[in-house]
């Protein structure tokens, strides 16, 4: 029978949920655990109604396994949809408060929907569906396990769908980035497990001698991220049908604990992973290697070393010992030289091929990230020193910041990515629609643009004006003073989030459309074909 | 095992064995003879499909 065994073990999974439902002890566990019964029985019903009881076809143990990576890429596309539609509205929020709807959808459980929308359930799939490509590429191998890719995905989705669930209901650890609560983190550490079993299952059959650099990020990435998780959200639960955990730390040891975890997920989920998509789609979409193959394995152990001791520099003038701060602030700084290695590597793999830039948008969309790669981790140890970080800290100067590396790098590399990988899952010859791809790119580096650029404005004005003293020595502006002042900005960032957020419908429509088979008729893109010569 | 005497392993041995598995790493990577295993380490995804 088939999916025999799953349609058991998730009845009881739903049994369970319905159980914990009925038992749990506070009202938001317990709709909470009506959300799992839900989500779990409903995926067991539509398990049972593609059940059939024919003889399984065997599995040809020579091809790759593309399954959940289609899944992946489809997932990657809903998830940065809903995740940037949640950030442009709550930016309005901050614009127009009266936007916030109690008690559901009001600022306070919005934010952590956006921020793990886009990291977790955007980027982590991305990095899910990009790493299974990758692996099985550049191994040679099929995916290790069998349908472990499959529970690793749809694992990963149920964590996504518990997390966001809990943020509405107002379940939180109050930890940034780490906000959902105990239970999900025990079933996020169960599917990591396995994530990590199959992906160095798959390096250790590989049949290629070598493990190419792209897969030492992308394990870096996996390792580092079960290590912080499991450190970052050691807790007591009140109870075990509760929804309430206490960490095992306390004071200025827990801030440091979720600073160490917070900075290194920036670290290892939003640049050692999707540096592994760096070395792997660049030189497949310019075909071409690697600009240097030596820096890149410096690139890499440089940036292992150094990024895991720079989260202090959050902590800057704080209760945090004085040498820590200083520690934090001095391996940030010296963070930039492996990240600039790493970004002159990346862009000169185009050595050559400078034209592609020109002529093929996905390659654009990729040094842009590059580029964007680049500019963002110039500004981060510029902001990690004490002396700069008294000006930025607190202000929208660092939502700038993060922003122009989430969208610039992150974003546009993952977009790039997409756009290589979809054609080539489906078998069809190329994209709906270049054209399409290129008004992706105009308005998601506008809208860049714009939004770091207004952040940069707002966030030192604000830093200026909480620090203004007059002669006498007292303040000039009262707090709500520099909220009333940051107005105009939250508009303009609205308008920049906006013009992204189109960008990254105008993909999702190229990706359907891709992925249906249509091919739209078009004037190719200049320069794109070879222009034609008069016969001599 | 208190804090102060893992405090003081990580700032001399511990610190010293990371550094030199660090240096150990560069030195492997510009090994001479590293260019050409890793030129072509290089070509791995351009080989197939």
């Amino acid at each position: 029978m088939r999916f025999g065994t799953e349609i058991v073990l998730l009845s009881l999974f739903a049994f369970a949920a319905l159980v914990a439902a009925g038992f749990g002890v506070d009202e938001p566990f317990r709709q909470h655990m009506w959300v799992l019964f839900f989500a779990v029985a409903g995926f067991t019903a539509i398990l049972l109604r593609n059940t059939d009881f024919k003889a399984a076809t065997p599995v040809d143990s020579s091809a790759y396994m593309d399954g959940p990576i289609r899944y992946g890429a489809i997932a990657t596309v809903f998830w940065g949809v809903v995740g940037m539609l949640v950030g442009v509205v709550i930016a309005l929020q901050l614009a127009y408060p009266d936007l916030d709807i109690q008690p559901w959808f009001n600022f306070g459980r919005l934010r952590p929907l956006h921020t793990s929308g886009v990291i977790f359930a955007f980027g982590g799939n991305a990095l899910l569906c990009t790493s299974m490509y990758v692996v099985q590429r550049t191994s040679r191998a099929r995916l290790f396990g069998g349908d472990l890719a499959w529970f690793v995905f749809w694992g990963y989705q149920l964590f996504i769908v518990m997390a966001a669930t809990g943020y509405l209901l107002g379940i939180t650890e109050g930890r940034e980035y780490a906000e959902p609560e105990w239970y999900v983190d025990l079933w996020l550490t169960i599917v990591w497990v396995a994530y990590l079993i199959l992906f160095l299952g798959t390096i250790l059959k590989r049949k290629e001698p070598h493990i190419y650099v792209a897969n030492w990020f992308y394990l870096s990435f996996i390792v580092t991220i079960a290590m912080l998780h499991l450190v970052n959200n050691l807790s007591m639960p009140v109870s075990f049908l509760g929804s309430k955990s206490y960490s095992a730390f306390s004071g200025v040891q827990d801030a440091l604990t979720q600073w160490w975890y917070g900075h290194n997920a920036v670290g290892f989920f939003l640049t050692a992973g999707f540096l592994g998509m760096m070395y792997y789609f660049v030189p497949k979409q310019v075909n071409r290697p690697v600009y240097s193959y030596r820096l890149s394995i410096i690139h890499f152990w440089a940036l292992i070393f150094l990024y895991i001791w720079a989260g202090p520099h959050h902590l800057h003038y704080t209760a945090l010992p004085d040498w820590a701060q200083t520690l934090g602030m001095v391996f940030s700084v010296m963070l930039w030289m492996p990240s600039w290695g790493g970004m002159i590597n990346g862009l000169m793999t185009l050595s050559g091929a400078w034209d592609k830039i020109r002529t093929d948008p996905i390659v654009r969309m990729m040094v842009a990230a590059v580029a964007f790669y680049g500019m963002s981790t110039f500004e981060g140890p510029m902001m990690s020193i004490k002396a700069v970080n008294s000006l930025s800290h607190y202000t929208d100067w660092t939502i700038g910041h993060v922003h122009s590396g989430a969208l610039g790098w992150v974003g546009m590399i993952s977009f790039g990515a997409i756009y290589y990988m979809v054609p080539k899952l489906w078998n069809r010859e190329r994209l709906y629609s270049m054209r399409l791809v290129t008004w992706h790119f105009w308005l998601a580096t506008l809208g860049i643009v714009v939004y770091a650029a207004v952040m940069w404005v707002s966030g030192i004005m604000q830093g200026l004006m909480w620090r203004e003293y007059d002669e006498q020595g007292f303040l000039v502006y009262s707090f709500a003073e520099t909220v009333a002042a940051m107005h105009p900005y939250y508009l303009m960032r609205a308008a920049g989030g906006a013009m992204y957020l189109t960008g990254t419908l105008i993909m999702a429509w190229n990706i359907t459309m891709t992925i249906l088979g249509y091919q739209r008729k078009e004037q190719p893109l200049p320069g794109s074909a070879p222009a034609l010569q008069p016969a001599q | 095992m208190d804090y102060n005497l893992m405090r003081e392993f990580a700032d001399s041995w511990g610190l010293l064995a990371m550094a030199l598995f660090f240096v150990g790493c560069i030195a492997f990577a510009l090994r001479p003879g590293g260019k050409a295993h890793a030129d072509q380490a290089a070509q791995i995804p351009l080989k197939d499909d």
